[in-house]
């Protein structure tokens, strides 16, 4: 099958992620592990978006609103204490199905609350339900204009989440627990869970690059991207142009949400500051810096300078170096930095592959 | 009445104050080649947009087979088996030539978004026959050797003939083609109406909105011929060519 070739980069970088954790542990410089895999869930973002932005030709700049959608929810459903709805039919019943669980927090206190599978079921659909409530409107418009459309959807989404007493307004919500996946597998931000929250996130990052290369790979694929270069003609050929844009908006959303959730249990806690404009924009500008059409570019950018970002490299001009990172792709590489010829061919031209 | 294959019915589109298209009703029959001709503005276009879907008419009907497709979308008028090239070639320019056809073979085939993330084998098999049917069309139109070049490096004559191999790859019962000699030079008009003439004997019913006369003389069983937005008449090449009416749009009037 010509199909393996396809995974062979997939391999390569599972491989790289084992040994940078060997070399890791070997110098005892195990801390960068934790960068790295909250670099991770933001690259799930980021390929997300590359789907959209990149292969589809739709621009959203309310990213970060979906990852704060998933993020939020679990953190919301896994704290809400619900002690006082014990003795309800409705509690009793989600109790004895395993769905809600008690625990103390760190000062003894007993909380009821969601535990993080079920509340991982209820944030992907709502991340469903809400992209596709978004999308329904916002696909129809073209270019900037859907650029705006979601910008005022991420603003909607960040000022909820700072007005909401719920969502712990300016100081969003903790003592979110660990993300128990099975037994012996969980999400957790201490120390002792380094290495193996490393592995579960790469491990996200790679399934998540194996679907969205094979989406690009195949018959949908094709029509995305023969939407993003001519949408008359696409529509000419049979292709529902506006059930694929909406759909491709929706596997975007789910990518992100998916990254927000799993970060929110990494860190314990999910803040406004994950929502601004400048996180939205800041997807974005990976999307744009890794090549557009490019899920590795988006990868490799995305783990790199958000990596950088996490180590306080940029120091407080954080959001400043991406702007400008911006304005410099735009004026002198508009198609992306990491468009060489050689690297298009492995990522973007199934049909060599496959002839 | 023959077999009538495509059916308009008293269409009728106007762009504000203008009355694109008044009143229009042709009979394509199955297995003909039937040309639209007029002077620009005649709103050949428009009629042709008004059957393909891009744009809804006023009033007035499009059968299909029978059918009504009047008002459906254009990937819809696309799946019951009408393919269209455009005045201006519209190719997925950054994508292969093989690509582009392969992109004919959409209404023809089915996996969906999760089947495609999962490569599942149906998947597979699908892109497979796709690849196999976009190659055998290639061969034919004589593509071969550019199947992996990317489209927009390819010579313009090339270019429509590629937009033609992609319209064929959808096994259409009709093909639309919208001025396809605009910009070819006197050699290629002459391939291309042997290749139009191929496509017909291949079963697929043509109709051709075109200016080059010779073009419409060498090909078409039927002529309809536009003049603002009208019907002025209808009939074999020769006959319509004699019209003193289509003589005065043509050439303007003799006491002018």
């Amino acid at each position: 099958m010509t199909h393996f070739r396809r995974y062979i980069p997939i391999i390569a970088v599972a491989v790289g992620v084992i040994i940078l954790q060997v070399v890791l542990s070997g110098t005892r410089s195990t801390y960068y592990m934790t960068q790295l895999t909250m670099s991770a869930y933001y690259a799930l973002v980021v390929i997300g978006l590359c789907l959209l932005m990149g292969y589809a030709g739709q621009v959203s700049l309310g990213h970060a609103g979906f990852f704060a959608i998933g993020g939020y929810t679990v953190a919301v459903l896994t704290t809400f204490n619900l002690i006082v709805y014990r003795d309800t039919p409705l509690i009793s019943l989600c109790r004895s199905l395993g769905l809600v669980v008690q625990r103390q927090d760190i000062y003894g206190a007993d909380i009821l609350a969601f535990s993080p599978w079920p509340a991982f079921v209820v944030a992907i659909l709502l991340t469903i339900v809400i992209a596709f409530m978004i999308g329904l409107p916002v696909i129809r418009l073209k270019g900037h204009y859907m650029a705006m459309a979601t910008l005022g959807f991420g603003l909607i989404i960040y000022r909820i989440v700072l007005g909401g007493s719920i969502f712990g307004q300016a100081d969003g919500t903790s003592n979110v627990p660990p993300f128990r996946i099975i037994d012996g597998l969980e999400v957790n931000g201490r120390t002792a869970f380094r290495i193996e929250s490393y592995y579960i996130a790469w491990f996200v990052v790679l399934a998540a690059m194996t679907l969205a290369i094979n989406l690009v790979h195949s018959r949908v694929g094709r029509a995305l991207r023969s939407i993003h270069e001519n949408e008359e003609a696409a529509h000419s050929l049979g292709v529902n142009t506006y059930r694929y844009k909406l759909l491709v908006f929706v596997v975007s959303a789910i990518f992100a949400a998916v990254g927000g959730i799993l970060l929110t249990h990494y860190n314990g806690s999910i803040g406004p500051s994950e929502v601004t404009v400048m996180k939205s924009v800041r997807y974005l500008v990976i999307v744009a810096v890794g090549g557009m059409a490019n899920l590795w570019g988006a990868l490799f950018m995305g783990v790199l300078l958000n990596f950088l970002s996490l180590r306080g490299v940029f120091g407080s001009y954080d959001d400043a170096v991406f702007a400008i990172i911006l304005i410099a792709i735009m004026l002198f590489s508009p198609q992306g930095l990491l468009r060489l010829p050689r690297f298009r061919k492995v990522t973007s031209l199934p049909g060599r592959a496959n002839a | 009445m023959p077999d009538a294959l495509l059916e308009t019915k008293g269409l009728h589109r106007f762009f504000g104050g203008l009355h694109a298209v008044n009143d229009v009703s042709i009979t394509v029959p199955r297995g003909t080649i039937k040309g639209v001709i007029g002077p620009n503005g005649a709103g050949k276009t428009t009629l042709f947009n008004l059957i393909a879907g891009t744009i809804q008419p006023h009033n007035g009907e499009v059968f299909f087979r029978d059918k009504k497709i009047t008002a459906l979308k254009p990937h819809a008028v696309a799946s019951r088996g009408i393919a269209r090239t455009f005045q201006t070639t519209k190719l997925f320019s950054h994508m292969t030539v093989l690509e582009n056809v392969m992109m004919g073979r959409h209404s023809r085939t089915r996996c969906g978004f999760i089947s495609g993330m999962l490569n599942l084998p149906c998947t597979w098999r699908e892109d497979k026959q796709t690849t196999e049917i976009a190659l055998s069309i290639l061969k034919d139109l004589g593509l071969t050797e550019y199947a992996s070049e990317t489209a927009c490096n390819l010579p313009f004559g090339r270019q429509r003939l590629v937009e033609f191999a992609r319209a064929l790859a959808m096994e259409p019962q009709l093909l639309l083609l919208d001025e396809p000699a605009a910009g070819l030079n006197i050699y290629e008009t002459k391939e291309l109406a042997k290749l139009i003439l191929w496509i017909r004997d291949r079963g697929v019913t043509c109709l051709v909105v075109e200016h080059d006369m010779s073009l419409v003389m060498a090909i078409c069983d039927d002529v309809v011929v536009l003049d603002q937005g009208r019907k002025i008449t209808e009939g074999p090449p020769r006959t319509v060519q004699r019209n003193p009416e289509v003589i005065r749009i043509y050439l303007g009037d003799s006491d002018a």
